[in-house]
């Protein structure tokens, strides 16, 4: 049952590859079935089918997520689009406080794509998921024409399991609450940036990708009431923080001498006129916590590989506008808002 | 990080407001108004709201956010004929990254890119140089825009173009000079401004002596100030003592960058390649005279005005927008009638509402009004 029954030989993808055919199982079942390897998928049904008691055993609410990854390039310094798309899902679920259970997998690949590509992207996410404790039990193949995609698409939707008293949301966040993020802010996005190539900047930068369901699992054994909690990926931390004022009905100041950015993403920041604290990221996360637990949150989480540069970055504050307030370095004080369209470099 | 957190230094900082505070004490003209100080560059007004240096400053200091937002002071009509260009067939339109979402009357270059015209991004002139080696069958154009800081990167471009006989690389040129604008500010019958904080890259290029008739002439003292926060309060301190002491004279604070004669190699590229316009169109300050510069004949063949018959389009500024009372000091932004309302940043209708440099977007953005009322 383990080994493949097919195998693929070509070494393009081309249009018969998605058209139904042999050649699409010999994808399906080599590449797809024989990398991820677990008995659910290896049925080759239309569908996975879960045991509902075995699911209530561990929760009291499912979490239910999808997101699509659409990244250029589909290979970058510390990860690619493959780990991308496990772990961003894993993530959008286990936010919630939700142990991540299932994902599915939808890829839309693009006529003439390089087979070793993809399988190295399919090893990842086999490797990925594996990490994060998942499994990845149906999916989906499409093949278009050439120059109607960019290489590989892939979306992941995923279901997990919300351990019984378990509360997080973006409209829980109370004044006083302390502001928590679980390391160095805005190297994906500042990696993403230099990896297509046209910065010519001679740096090293690696993607934070990663997956952080046991990171929330070890705050909540903390304190089961940590208020909210988002990963903060388009966007970044900025959008997150906005996003809690605006739902909780709060202000909130952030430090800025506290938030933690790596100096190579300062470096190219200030090359660009860019600001880390809107750049993605793909293993951070952002945490409203009760004030009288936050040591107690931060000191676990920084015992957590995934969190050992954690930082409290500010803390909800009482006022009717519902805006983030940046305390900077200076002692100065301005407003974060989200994003207008796209950060675009500035010219002198 | 080195050569970068020397320069924001908050002790430092202190000390220089310190001084400062004081300084405006000394000047008995504030106790009936406060201090009017222009900084021309938009890469100052960034600094200043991205460090919310201004409720740092006493009271009696207000800030004149100045025209030096090369994007921003783009008239509607040359965006205009920047699109008509992308839509000629095998055009690929190159341009910096904030020119990408300037507003023309129908769209911006990031709606021509959706809508199927080739504009590409890119990080210096010599990028799109580089774009056309590589596409010998398309004519790559370059958007050259900004002041005399960019000028010289783009005449050098041009001239190495030149001499590796590139045939179809052009230059839509639309280069400003700051010297005449500075003059036509000072020269309206409104003005309030009682000193400047120089740009600080012009002045890397054109030096210092063209300033020399705004202490000479005009007798307002003038700064040539740094970007980071310790620049600008150093800067400011300089000018104030100046007003104090009843004096007008062009300085320099940013004399690891600026050279006091400028750069004679960078000129020397930009006067081979350039020459005055007659007139340039401003946004928000109308025509101005010799305040832009065009290719010279002899480079004819690399100007994409001329290759693609571009007649300047003449698009008039909204009529309700009051973008010349805001950068002459006459209003502040949020005085403005449209300010935050029809005109944000989702959808600009004044020049200062356009790029994050613009004194209007700052504001609306950095929200240095809300600060106060938000806590």
């Amino acid at each position: 049952m383990n080994k493949p029954k097919r195998t693929l030989r070509a070494k393009t993808i081309t249009m018969a590859h998605g058209a139904g055919g042999k050649a699409m199982r010999d994808l399906i079942e080599d590449v797809f079935v024989g990398t991820f390897a677990n008995p659910d998928l290896e049925q080759l049904e239309d569908q996975a089918r879960f045991e509902l008691a075995e699911l209530m055993q561990s929760g009291a609410q499912l979490a239910f997520t999808t997101d699509s990854y659409v990244v250029d390039p589909v290979e970058f310094p510390g990860g690619d689009i493959g780990s991308l798309a496990v772990n961003g899902t894993v993530n959008d679920i286990a936010v919630s406080g939700a142990i991540p259970k299932y994902l599915s997998c939808g890829m839309i690949l693009e006529e003439g794509l390089d087979v070793e590509l993809l399988r190295r992207v399919v090893v990842s996410m086999k490797a990925a998921a594996d990490k994060a404790g998942v499994t990845i039990v149906t999916g989906d193949t499409k093949v278009v024409p050439k120059g109607k995609g960019d290489k590989i698409f892939i979306n992941t939707s995923g279901i997990g399991v919300i351990p019984e008293g378990v509360d997080i949301s973006a409209t829980n966040c109370r004044v006083g609450d302390k502001i928590i993020v679980n390391g160095l802010i805005g190297d994906h996005g500042a990696a993403i940036l230099n990896a297509r190539g046209d910065l010519a900047l001679d740096v090293t930068l690696e993607t934070d990708c990663q997956a952080l369901n046991e990171l929330v699992q070890t705050m909540l054994k903390v304190c089961p009431d940590v208020h909210a909690i988002r990963d903060a990926s388009r966007g970044g931390v900025a959008t997150v923080l906005c996003e809690f004022a605006e739902s909780s009905a709060v202000s909130i100041r952030l430090q800025e001498e506290q938030v933690p950015v790596r100096d190579t993403v300062r470096g190219v920041c200030e090359i660009l006129g860019l600001d880390a604290l809107y750049f993605a990221n793909e293993g951070k996360l952002v945490a409203a916590v009760p004030a009288d637990k936050a040591e107690a949150v931060l000191a676990a989480m920084r015992n957590h590989p995934a969190g050992k540069d954690s930082a409290i970055i500010g803390e909800v504050i009482e006022s009717n506008y519902n805006r983030v307030l940046v305390k900077t370095h200076f002692g100065g004080e301005r407003i974060l808002d989200m994003l207008v369209g796209e950060q675009l470099p500035r010219i002198c | 990080m080195k050569f970068v957190d020397e320069f924001r230094d908050p002790e430092m900082a202190r000390r220089v407001l310190e001084r400062i505070h004081a300084v405006v004490e000394e000047i008995p003209t504030t106790a009936q108004r406060p201090l009017q100080i222009m900084e021309v560059c938009g890469g100052h007004t960034h600094s200043i709201f991205r460090y919310g240096l201004e409720e740092l400053l006493p009271d009696k200091i207000e800030m004149v956010h100045g025209p030096g937002c090369p994007v921003c002071v783009l008239p509607m009509g040359r965006v205009d004929d920047c699109v008509a260009i992308a839509e000629q067939p095998d055009v690929i339109f190159t341009t910096f990254g904030d020119a990408m979402r300037v507003p023309g009357s129908k769209k911006s270059l990031q709606q021509a890119n959706s809508d199927g015209c080739d504009v590409r991004m890119v990080y210096s002139p010599m990028d799109a140089l580089d774009i056309a080696r590589k596409n010998p069958r398309k004519n790559v154009v370059f958007f050259g825009l900004g002041f005399e800081t960019t000028m010289p990167s783009t005449a050098l471009t041009l001239l190495q173009a030149d001499r590796e006989g590139v045939t179809n690389f052009s230059l839509f040129c639309n280069h400003i000079t700051i010297i005449p604008t500075i003059k036509a500010i000072l020269d309206s019958p409104d003005m309030v401004i009682d000193g400047f904080l120089g740009p600080g890259h012009v002045s890397m290029v054109i030096g210092k002596a063209p300033y020399e008739f705004i202490a000479s002439h005009y007798k307002r003292p003038l700064v040539i100030a740094g970007f980071e926060p310790l620049d600008i309060l150093q800067s400011m301190l300089m000018v104030v003592e100046q007003i104090r002491d009843g004096k007008a004279l062009v300085e320099n604070q940013y004399k690891r960058i600026v050279p006091e004669q400028g750069n004679n190699n960078a000129l020397k590229a930009v006067g081979e390649v350039f020459e005055l316009r007659e007139f340039f169109e401003w946004r928000g300050l109308g025509s101005i005279d010799h305040s832009g510069v065009r290719i010279r004949e002899k480079y004819a063949r690399f100007d994409a005005e001329r290759l693609f018959a571009v007649e300047p389009a003449h698009v008039a500024d909204p009529k309700a927008c009051q973008c010349g009372e805001v950068l002459k000091g006459v209003l502040k932004p949020w005085e403005c009638k449209l300010f935050g309302e029809q005109c944000n940043p989702e959808t600009p209708i004044g020049a200062l509402m356009v790029s994050t440099e613009g004194a209007c977007s700052a504001y609306y953005s950095y929200g240095k009004i809300d600060v106060k009322q938000a806590v």
